[in-house]
């Protein structure tokens, strides 16, 4: 039996997964333990942007919100969400972390809703936040996300955040700037990333223990494979210890 | 599949705002340039210039420098058919959806309490067709600011595109007349009061915030009315001193109310942190008809004003607990 639970992997392989000198836009959550992680053990010069305006902070502790003021402690610059924004649409951001309730073959997202009527939803969420905005703009968006069938899905209700829309070329015919879209996806049960082809979610690297069968009985349309699967190395010692001690002692994202 | 939106020219949803520049334009040709004196009392800022049916945009970030004292009023005051901005909106929007005081939103983030969970008062409320929604981006709606403060109709964009957030908003494409590319069309957004949270402001509205500023620069400037609350009130010779320090100027602002700890039970960058057992409590008693009723008898309605509502929540000892927590420091006895 392993020792550690499936959040504290998803915060330990998502930390892994930027290098250093690269900017990150953070998002609420798992997303900011996984950034604190990363600058603790691997990449120190990681470039945080909260998206209500801090840029680079020291961060010291886990903040409660992105556009709380441990967001700008010992921050390089306390700015505009229009001025963070308007970075990624410039094309200075490299990588953002998001989530969703709703995740499809292309990686499209849902954060809106869940139903077919718009005004009466079966149920409704927060909508997109700055997560439409990161998902447009950003190099390389890279989804953090509990694996399961409702949650993977053939199609979403609702695509509050654009993926590859229906596949390759699709960006790009929307609008949307060249050469921006998916990247990777971190579950708990394996990294995910994206046929060149054809846009589509593929199984990269499984998780130790865990078997292709297994993440695709969890996922509601079929996965392609990569060529060569890796396993993915198990959360190290130093990595939890750092993540339990320093990052989340309070257990607020990984519940210990 | 999604192909519709690929190719998908114009949102589905209602304009609830007017993006026509000259329209806003005649509104500011006769906004008073006087610099005079506009300090009043929360009670008198909400009567005055907020009326059943205008639209409101709330500065700060949903739980971080919000204008409490003046959303708690607006509910104590029973406004009606307003609409909203739900611009990265959190205990605001909550406050006036749960109350019955909303009737429409633009809707770009409301009922998450971001690493709290959801609030279950304001997702059954935008659950319902009475409130009407529109939805947005975060930053779609910052630049909506933008292009109100601008003196625009509209800013050409490059988020929104192929998504149902653009269907069921009221955006449009346009062709760039340099390169021929498509981009989002996001119209102006010219609410009709801004309510803004600052650290320090003078009699005349000169304002001053420290901390990342959100929107709040362009959400002031393209607002019509501009009600202000602030830490404190500080001599107008300090504004003088520091013209860089600036961020909302009087001209933008038509009252200012002194309301010191404004912002609980939010953060207020420099000042205090989240009250978090407060929003516990809050979000525990929105998950019935009951709690909901009852938190607001006892907050909102059962005090006369915003000095009682801080008596209640504990006072200048709880505020200095949470000043303590604001600063990284333990203020306990003996540490």
């Amino acid at each position: 039996m392993a020792d550690y639970n499936p959040l504290e992997l998803l915060v330990c392989i998502a930390a892994r997964i930027i290098e250093d000198n690269s900017t990150v836009f953070v998002g609420t959550g798992v997303p900011m333990a996984a950034t604190m992680l990363a600058q603790k053990v691997y990449t120190p010069h990681v470039i945080a942007i909260f998206e209500a305006g801090a840029v680079a902070p020291q961060l010291p502790g886990l903040p409660i919100s992105v556009g709380d003021s441990r967001t700008s402690y010992h921050a390089l610059m306390s700015s505009t969400m229009n001025d963070v924004m308007e970075t990624a649409q410039r094309g200075m951001v490299d990588y953002c972390f998001l989530g969703g309730a709703q995740i499809d073959m292309y990686g499209n997202l849902n954060s809106t809703m869940i139903g077919t009527d718009y005004q009466e939803p079966r149920v409704r969420f927060p909508g997109s936040g700055g997560a439409n905005d990161l998902g447009s703009l950003i190099w390389h968006t890279i989804v953090v996300t509990p694996m399961d069938n409702r949650r993977f899905v053939e199609k979403v209700d609702f695509i509050t955040t654009p993926g590859y829309l229906s596949g390759k070329g699709a960006r790009e015919k929307a609008g949307l700037p060249k050469g921006t879209g998916p990247y990777k996806v971190i579950t708990n049960l394996c990294i995910l990333g994206y046929d060149e082809e054809t846009c589509r979610m593929r199984i990269e690297s499984l998780h130790p223990g865990v078997s292709v069968e297994q993440v695709q009985e969890n996922c509601g349309f079929e996965l392609l494979q990569a060529k060569k699967l890796e396993i993915t190395p198990p959360p190290t010692a130093t990595e939890l210890r750092v993540l339990r001690e320093e990052v989340d002692p309070d257990g607020y994202i990984i519940g210990r | 599949m999604y192909d519709d939106l690929i190719d998908l020219e114009q949102g589905i949803e209602e304009l609830f705002t007017d993006p026509d520049a000259d329209n806003a334009r005649s509104y500011f040709r006769n906004k008073n340039r006087g610099i005079v004196n506009k300090v009043t009392t929360v009670e008198q800022a909400v009567s005055v210039h907020i009326k059943d049916g205008d639209y409101l945009a709330v500065g700060g970030f949903g739980h971080v420098r919000i204008p409490s004292s003046i959303l708690y009023e607006i509910v104590r005051q029973k406004k009606r058919n307003l609409g909203m901005a739900g611009h990265t909106s959190i205990y605001d929007s909550d406050l006036l959806v749960s109350t019955g005081c909303l009737d429409r939103c633009d809707i770009s983030y409301v009922i998450g309490y971001e690493i709290r969970g959801l609030s279950n008062s304001a997702r059954k409320a935008f659950e319902k067709k009475e409130v009407r929604k529109t939805d947005w981006s975060n930053c779609a709606l910052a630049w909506r600011f933008y292009a109100g403060a601008a003196g625009l109709s509209f800013i050409p964009a490059r988020n929104m595109l192929g998504t149902d957030t653009f269907k069921h908003s009221a955006a449009r494409t346009v062709t760039c007349p340099f390169t021929g590319k498509k981009f989002a069309a996001l119209p102006a957004l010219y609410p009709d009061v801004g309510i803004i949270h600052v650290h320090r402001a003078d009699t005349f509205g000169n304002c001053q915030i420290d901390g990342i500023l959100v929107s709040d620069p362009y959400l002031a400037r393209a607002s019509k009315r501009v009600i202000i609350t602030t830490e404190e009130i500080v001599p107008h010779d300090q504004i003088r001193a520091n013209p860089q320090s600036t961020i909302i100027p009087y001209w933008c602002v038509d009252a200012i109310v002194e309301v010191p700890f404004g912002s609980h039970p939010g953060n207020m960058p420099g000042e205090y942190w989240f009250d978090e057992p407060f929003f516990k409590m809050f979000l525990d008693g929105m998950k019935t008809d009951e709690g909901r009723d009852s938190f607001y008898d006892e907050y909102v309605y059962g005090v006369k004003n915003y000095d009682e509502y801080i008596a209640k929540i504990g006072g200048m000892e709880r505020m200095r607990q949470l000043r303590g927590e604001e600063y990284l420091i333990n203020t306990k006895n003996g540490g």
